[in-house]
């Protein structure tokens, strides 16, 4: 969401010079009346569903979480059979997999974006772009399925060596003790990075391409290598859009449920291992709603609903944080 | 694109749902258990082309037909967990079992083949609890004299979904061993001491066939399908029994259904020298203030599935009722619902 705001800022003084130039041409006053109305009709259908969810979810997950009050969000247990429940093991999975998926998918979207748009003949640019946006348009089933068949048997042959070697590292180690099974939080962390990559390549390379030459073949005419135009003159210039298109990423990673739920292992335990099975509120949900046959069970699967509605909504904020902040340094430097 | 056109194409499709409206009364709407769709499926098909009914059935899970059928949404529900005879009174519910199917313990193990370990209640339990760790474990050993069993750990796999497969294991476990009755109990969905989830008996299947030294639980049907190596159970009465449909009816045959209010019995755990412990059913559920022409429907469809549907039953590995608890039903029927 954040990301097409930031783009339609960049784009917004092409359009609004256009707008002025065919209203003087056209002045088709009562169509624009209408066209205005049906828009604002449209956007106000998007908040009021917003809104119905929100309260839909507070109104069905209350019993639960008025029951087990604040300790639903840090208790680990969670048992169907004596009605006990809590959220913690949840939250933490789905926060610990989307921190994987981005620390993997941040950089390479990233390369992929800046190799097309700076680096890439101009033949290969269409291409790859093509490919990355198919990548997008895979069903998450799929990845799953190829997570679970092909992705984690081997990735399991390499488990023996994290073990051995990065599980060795004093205080970081215990991140990489584990059976090697192939599934777990890691490699749940892994298939979410790839989902990602293609939305934040995505943007990442429609606003690369679109800074001004001028500006970057200035810093080339000043000697300035691929690297340091990337970095000084490509990047502060398509910030938002950039931190957008993360935050999208981001946004993606942690709703995902159908590949989280094949790969992940889904126990219900908390372990400090990323090489331990664990669970995420989507995919717990996914996996037990069905059978939710009393009503405090469906009740606190509601509740984690709405978490993870909040823990979205907590991360667009912070994202809007991040970018105000940003803007207010670059006011102070200039 | 006059108006002309809009008003042509409603009023055709005014006509059109008049007509599926018509077509909607051969139509019987069923939905819950998962378990029993292959049956139930395999049914309608046949149904289907000998009296022209359709029976509309969704898989949507035990728990969301029991949900579907308590809001007389559909004409009947289908679970793996009976109803208490409590529960159905205060909700004006009738049940009947449909089908016997049974699950087996499956093992990925280098060099144990299908069939080869052999394993017992207690000892299950304990390696769901996480007590029992390495393949090697004395205990092991000691019900597979002979088997060369390797120094490996366990990696135990269960259903990550909620099911009715997880319930009737669970409470098999629960009949044989008292602290998993305590520590775990049984439920479709369970909070797991140890192990990783499969979603579905693929899932389930997948893991075991990829992880080296896993244990899990699948529906019979599945280890024929995917000629998974199972292990043999040491039953009630001490006997070794592999699984098999004989097996399965045998738990059924020890039951006397006449006795058990709303056939509220679970087939884990029965007596008998043939019988295989972890054996389970699938309940029908009616609703008893439902129209009587619908009930009619849908009891005439299982009715015909009793008498005609058992060697489907047999193909798919759903073992069919005894001939006794089929009688007992066709009286709970008159009793209850006067059909």
């Amino acid at each position: 969401m954040k990301a097409s705001e930031a783009v339609r800022d960049d784009i917004k003084t092409i359009a609004t010079a256009a707008d002025k130039k065919s209203t003087k041409t056209h002045p088709r006053i009562s169509g624009d009346f209408l066209f205005r109305n049906l828009s604002a009709a449209v956007a106000m259908l998007v908040a009021i569903t917003l809104l119905g969810i929100l309260i839909a979810l507070w109104r069905e997950g209350w019993d639960a979480l008025h029951h087990f009050g604040w300790k639903f969000l840090v208790t680990t247990t969670w048992n169907p059979v004596s009605e006990q429940f809590g959220a913690l093991v949840f939250i933490t999975g789905t926060l610990v997999s989307s921190i994987i998926a981005l620390v993997i998918a941040v950089p390479v979207s990233f390369g992929i974006a800046l190799f097309i748009s700076e680096m890439a003949p101009r033949w290969l640019r269409e291409p790859v772009s093509i490919a990355i946006e198919l990548l997008a348009a895979i069903p998450s089933i799929i990845y799953g399925m190829w997570g679970l068949l092909v992705f984690a048997p081997w990735f399991a042959n390499f488990e023996p060596w994290i073990n051995s070697h990065l599980g060795a590292i004093p205080g970081i180690g215990i991140l990489f003790q584990g059976p090697p099974m192939g599934i777990g939080m890691l490699t749940a962390g892994i298939v979410l990075g790839i989902m990602v990559i293609p939305f934040i390549a995505a943007i990442m390379r429609d606003v690369f391409i679109i800074t001004p030459a001028p500006l970057k073949e200035s810093a080339y005419a000043m000697g300035a290598t691929t690297w340091e135009v990337a970095r000084k003159i490509i990047l502060p210039y398509t910030r938002t859009a950039v931190t957008g298109g993360i935050f999208l990423g981001l946004g993606r990673a942690l709703g995902e449920t159908m590949a989280i739920t094949f790969i992940i292992g889904n126990a219900n335990n908390l372990s400090a291992s990323l090489l331990m099975p664990g669970s995420s509120i989507a995919s717990v949900i996914a996996n037990e709603f069905t059978e939710a046959t009393t009503p405090l069970y469906k009740s606190a699967l509601l509740a984690l609903g709405l978490i993870l509605f909040v823990i979205t909504f907590v991360v667009l904020v912070l994202a809007k944080l991040l970018l105000l902040r940003l803007d207010r340094m670059e006011g102070r430097q200039a | 694109m006059s108006i002309f056109s809009i008003k042509t194409r409603l009023a055709v499709l005014a006509v059109a749902s008049v007509f599926s409206l018509g077509a909607n009364a051969a139509q019987i709407t069923g939905a819950g258990s998962t378990w029993v769709y292959p049956l139930v499926a395999k049914w309608s098909a046949v149904y289907a082309k000998k009296t022209g009914i359709q029976v509309n059935y969704q898989a949507i899970g035990s728990g969301g037909g029991i949900a579907q059928i308590k809001a007389g949404t559909v004409a009947f529900g289908a679970s793996d967990m009976p109803l208490t005879p409590a529960t159905l009174a205060k909700n004006g519910l009738i049940q009947f079992p449909t089908a016997i199917a049974g699950e087996d313990l499956v093992y990925n193990l280098p060099g144990v083949k299908a069939g080869e370990l052999i394993l017992s209640g207690p000892v299950v339990a304990d390696i769901y609890l996480g007590k029992i760790k390495r393949w090697n474990s004395p205990i092991l050993a000691k019900l597979n004299p002979g088997l060369r069993l390797p120094d490996m750990a366990i990696t135990v796999v269960h259903r990550s979904d909620g099911s009715g497969t997880t319930f009737t294991f669970a409470n098999y476990l629960s009949k044989v061993s008292s602290e998993w009755k305590e520590k775990v109990g049984a439920n479709t969905s369970l909070a797991w001491p140890v192990g990783v989830g499969g979603k579905g008996n693929e899932g389930v299947a997948s893991y075991v066939q990829r992880i080296k030294g896993s244990i899990g639980y699948v529906e019979y049907a599945y280890i024929l399908q995917s000629k998974l190596a199972y292990a043999r159970l040491y039953n009630r009465a001490g006997k070794l029994v592999s699984p098999s449909l004989k097996g399965f009816q045998a738990a059924a045959s020890h039951i006397d259904f006449t006795k058990a209010q709303d056939f509220y019995v679970i087939l884990t755990d029965q007596p008998g020298n043939d019988t295989w412990p972890i054996s389970g059913c699938t309940w029908e559920i009616l609703r008893k203030d439902a129209p009587k022409a619908i009930n009619e429907q849908v009891i005439k469809f299982f009715t015909w599935g009793f008498e005609h549907g058992q060697g489907m039953a047999k193909s798919i590995a759903f073992g069919p009722l005894p001939p006794s608890t089929i009688a007992s039903i066709k009286a709970y029927w008159k009793k209850n619902l006067g059909i």
